[in-house]
């Protein structure tokens, strides 16, 4: 084992919530809940005791697989913030260089850091989406700015999802507009993957590029999105109502707002996204839309609400290679097929990549469809 | 009190931890310099003898008729120095203390900062003390009589030690028989000897002695008065059952056809809607409640009444308020035991055979609803059953706290299942902790039975089987840390030992005898380690689970002394009383009563004739709060009067 004597090491540590991490008492909690046992060993609580010894050993391949899902978090009996600790490791690692940063992921970052995007896509072209969409830009007067994410601006597998929200919003009558070329990345999953430098540079730049046009309040498609707007942007001067999409369609139906045309008679299963559900207490609302659609049956997945499965996605895995026979999304796939379900419903833009990958290796797109809450909504008006 | 103030002002080293930071000499110094201070010394132990006969001696040869000591807090040491100006003849209220350690030494390690605290706080009370006046202590007579509010083992203990020597008890317990958690218990820990066995002879005492007077099915709904005196009003829920008639034969419940979940047997066996709880219960009296009677839901039935040859039922008896007056009471209300239906995790009332301690202490026990035998929910016997620690103990996310008795009564588990069904057994625990006498050795005796021990948390309670051996049991995941690596346990039985927490009323309860509740939720102790019985209200005392989680022996030996204190209390025959009280001068008051609506304590009456208030000395604390509230500032809070405060104010501003 490496014994690190780097005090810059520690004191990173210390600054990201190592504090807490001396509460720890190594009851195994975290090792249980996380996902990754389901699939391979990853002893969460020996990297905690590594921590409070600091005997860190920055080399093994642990430090990047935490998916961030906060399970560990909410169940720790002595509230350590686990997903702090992990976040310190790899910031160590970004900024000492004490040992390599996985190859996809470091290319990602670099994108991000160039050009405000992961996949590497020019600018000007982040609006392409919403080409024939006619939809406005964002301006002073604009009462919503609807923030896709870049994942469905730019992955044109998943730009049904951008789509579906802006038909939405405009049969709803809401006066809205988005960025364009001039949104960036939020930063949620760049700071997870320990770049705290670049996630502060992309939320300055997102803060003055919404103070611009002063807007007051944000739709937002992802989860990441919300969770770093809602609980992160404020401490850094960033003051604006953040609100999921799942919660605004639940207001426009209240309002009456949305008239449902048609049946959706489909088995469906939801999905709770981590950072909707553990970290944002959020799990009612996406419900609350899918119970509202005509025709739809809604079932429960074995892991849900608090205790659900992550997909794998979060803390910058969705941009680093997975091995086939250690993706949870290919286990939620199979649960998701054993409860009957001929859909599962999705309400992050990361839950839908990996899931849909996950349907298509296993061979079971015959069976299963991944749709977003908003693309069933449409299916319905 | 004619003459001119001539104060001492003695400032304490206490050994280093003052000296060690404070400048004893310079503060010393200081208060040579303050007006009116004949003397003042420093010295190393202000609180021993010798430091005593100091203040003794320059009574004496200087004449001091105010006394300063800067030294600890004042509810360590103020009484000691009151006593020291009492016998050197000088009125104990002419004294006040400045806390120069945990105030000034304790809070800093800077030696500067500290000193300067110190002479502050050395001015402050000196100015104090050249305006304090005389007060007199009164004494009131104190009621011999005890009030013990629960029948627990706790409860039971306590009116025992008081009723044998001879001073009246009135023991309260809410539900139909006295017995508490510990009658439900099987075998105890560590010795094994049986619950009931050592406890029904404890309570038939109870039931029969000529000082207690047992108020089952009771509880209590009002309190007035103070220490030595207090009025407490005592509801005794209707039985419909004649106690005097009633000659225990147990038909009526044989003959009652309807039958709902015992809360004896915590919903592990049923009893009828008349019923005496337990075979051993006391008073043997049944109950009719009233919830589940069929003839009090839709007026037929009343086969109770039928059968009944001595004519016992009573449909139409009716709760009956009764009042009763004691010197001091005690607080043996017990605990609670967490819920675990909300931890998904465990799979409590979702999976079959998940159990919390308590029902398996039913299902263990030879008078519980299986005779003994351990069982599955099919009848069958376990050939495995894990036992999960700390669920809700040791958790931020439920108690924080250590239950203390879990990891004992688990090792009982094992042993229990050892003999009766040779199933294998995993404990699952972060820390064994077994600190009483006799526990260590019993924890060796049980790994020497075979038990396996497994470090490290549950995290899961499933019936998904990810092999054939899983298939149909109840699968146990954890790390165990020591291995470090995941562990899958199939077993058919899950016990999980929940937490014990407060009563669910613990709060009205602690307002109703004014006292006070720590962060864990259960009744405040005086002090931790040197008043563990006492309350912040004198008076009432705590003993048992109430005041926190503990084991019989524990809560056995709290209940024995706060007896102790109360006899201490009743030999006296007499209560002193606080002379700091609120006083209200009646030319001044207008009789708006406002003072009488903030006072805690009822402390404050209105006389209609004189159309003033008047203040209780018996029942005031001197707390201070009407003398703040007084919009015609007709109160004055003795050994708090505004020219005091002013004066303190001033001496730490010079």
């Amino acid at each position: 084992m490496t014994v690190t004597p780097l005090k810059e090491v520690v004191d990173i540590v210390n600054e990201e919530g190592g504090e807490i991490l001396k509460l720890c008492y190594q009851c195994g909690t975290c090792t249980v809940v996380c996902p990754w046992n389901k699939v391979r060993s990853f002893i969460v609580r020996r990297i905690m005791h590594q921590g409070q010894l600091g005997l860190i050993d920055f080399e093994a391949e642990d430090i990047w697989l935490c998916a961030t899902c906060n399970n560990c978090v909410k169940r720790c009996p002595r509230g350590v913030e686990i997903i702090d600790v992990m976040r310190a490791l790899r910031r160590a690692i970004t900024e000492l260089g004490i040992a390599k940063v996985p190859d996809s992921l470091r290319i990602t970052v670099k994108n991000i850091s160039a050009i405000g995007n992961p996949l590497g896509e020019p600018a000007e072209n982040r609006a392409n989406w919403a080409r024939d969409l006619n939809v406005k830009l964002h301006t002073q007067e604009t009462e919503i700015l609807y923030f896709p994410c870049c994942i469905p601006e730019y992955d044109p597998s998943v730009q049904r999802v951008a789509r579906a929200a802006v038909n939405i919003l405009k049969k709803a009558g809401v006066d809205f507009g988005i960025l364009g070329s001039k949104a960036n990345c939020c930063g949620e999953s760049v700071r997870k993957a320990g770049d705290e430098n670049l996630f502060q540079q992309l939320a300055q730049n997102n803060i003055s590029t919404f103070a611009e046009t002063r807007v007051k309040k944000v739709v937002v498609s992802s989860p990441h999105c919300y969770h770093t707007f809602k609980n992160e942007y404020p401490k850094l001067g960033g003051n604006f109502e953040v609100v999921h999409f799942s919660q605004y369609l639940v207001d426009l139906i209240k309002q009456g707002r949305l008239n449902f045309a048609k049946e959706v008679n489909k088995k469906v299963a939801y999905h709770d996204p981590c950072y909707l559900g553990r970290h944002n207490d959020i799990y009612d609302e996406p419900r609350e839309v899918l119970k509202s659609i005509p025709g739809l049956e809604l079932v429960e997945l074995p892991y849900y609400r608090e205790n659900s499965l992550c997909c794998g996605g979060g803390g910058g895995r969705i941009w680093m290679e997975t091995k086939r026979d250690e993706r949870f999304s290919d286990m939620r796939i199979e649960q998701a097929v054993d409860i009957g379900g001929s859909v599962l419903a999705v309400a992050c833009p990361y839950c839908l990549l990996n899931f849909a990958d996950s349907v298509l290796t296993l061979d079971k797109g015959d069976i299963i469809e991944v749709k977003s809450i908003s693309e069933l909504v449409q299916e319905a008006l | 009190m004619g003459s001119e103030p001539r104060i001492g002002v003695y400032i304490c080293h206490c050994g280093s931890n003052i000296a060690g930071t404070v400048d004893v000499k310079e503060v010393t110094g200081f208060a040579r310099s303050l007006d009116a201070v004949v003397v003042a010394r420093n010295y190393v132990f202000m609180c021993s003898d010798p430091g005593q006969e100091v203040i003794r001696n320059d009574i004496r040869d200087f004449g001091l008729n105010r006394v300063v000591v800067a030294a600890c807090s004042p509810t360590m040491h103020e009484l000691t120095f009151r006593h020291v100006l009492e016998e050197a003849g000088v009125n104990p209220y002419l004294f006040e203390m400045a806390n120069i350690r945990e105030q000034c030494s304790w809070v800093t390690e800077d030696g500067r900062m500290a000193t300067e605290k110190a002479r502050a706080l050395v001015g402050a009370a000196t100015k104090r003390v050249y305006y304090h006046q005389p007060l007199e202590t009164r004494k009131v007579p104190f009621n011999p009589n005890t009030l013990i509010i629960g029948g627990g083992i706790a409860g039971i203990q306590a009116a025992l030690e008081i009723a044998n020597s001879e001073n009246k008890v009135y023991l309260v317990e809410r539900s139909p028989s006295i017995g508490g958690h510990m009658i439900q218990l099987d075998k105890t820990f560590p010795t094994l000897d049986c619950s009931a066995c050592i406890l029904t002879p404890k309570m038939t005492q109870v039931g029969s002695h000529p000082y207690i007077e047992l108020m089952s099915y009771s509880e209590v709904e009002e309190v007035s008065g103070y220490i030595g005196n207090f009025k407490v009003k005592i509801r005794e829920k209707a039985r419909y059952v004649d106690a005097d008639k009633c000659n225990s034969c147990g038909v009526c419940q044989e003959k009652c056809p309807w039958k709902v979940d015992s809360e004896f047997d915590v919903g592990m066996g049923k009893r009828k809607a008349i019923y005496i709880p337990f075979p051993q219960a006391v008073p043997n009296i049944p109950v009719i409640d009233r919830e589940h009677c069929v003839y009090f839901l839709k007026g037929t039935c009343r086969a109770c009444e039928k059968f009944c040859e001595v004519k016992a039922i009573d449909f139409e008896q009716e709760d009956k308020l009764v009042e009763v007056e004691v010197g001091s009471v005690i607080l043996t209300t017990g605990f609670d035991v967490l819920d675990p239906t909300p931890m998904y995790q465990y799979g409590y009332k979702q999976l079959d055979n998940v159990v919390t301690s308590l029902e398996f202490e039913r299902l263990v026990n030879a008078a519980g609803p299986t005779g003994g035998n351990i069982v599955l929910k099919d009848g069958s016997t376990p050939q495995s059953i894990a036992i999960v620690h700390c669920v809700g103990s040791r958790d931020k996310n439920y108690h924080e706290y250590c239950s203390r008795v879990c990891c004992m009564y688990a090792l009982k588990y094992a042993h229990l299942i050892k003999e009766k069904t040779n199933a294998d057994v995993y404990q699952y625990y972060i820390d064994m902790r077994c600190f009483g006498k006799g526990y260590e050795e019993f924890y060796e005796r049980l790994s020497e039975e075979g038990v396996n021990f497994i470090r490290g948390k549950v995290g899961e309670v499933t019936d998904q089987a990810l092999s054939e051996e899983e298939k149909g049991k109840l699968v146990v995941v954890a790390e165990d840390t020591l291995l470090g690596s995941i562990i899958r346990v199939p077993v058919d039985m899950v016990i999980l030992c929940v937490a014990m927490e407060p009563q669910p009323d613990v709060e009205a309860v602690a307002r109703l005898f004014t006292i006070s509740r720590s962060v864990d939720g259960f009744f405040l102790e005086k002090h931790p380690k040197l008043d563990p019985v006492a309350t912040t209200t004198d008076g009432i005392f705590v003993a048992g689970c109430c005041q926190g989680p503990k084991d019989i022996p524990d809560t056995v030996a709290q209940a024995s002394a706060a007896a102790a204190r109360i006899l201490a209390l009743i030999s006296t025959g007499e209560v002193e009383i606080e002379a700091a009280t609120a006083v209200i001068d009646e030319r001044i008051c207008s009789g708006c009563q406002l003072c009488s609506v903030i006072c805690a304590y009822n402390a404050i009456s209105f006389d209609e004739e004189k159309n003033v208030c008047r203040v209780n000395e018996a029942l005031c604390k001197g707390c201070g709060a009407c003398v703040g509230g007084c919009p015609s500032e007709a109160i004055t809070g003795r050994h708090f009067t505004t020219g005091q405060i002013l004066a303190e104010i001033e001496g730490i501003l010079i």
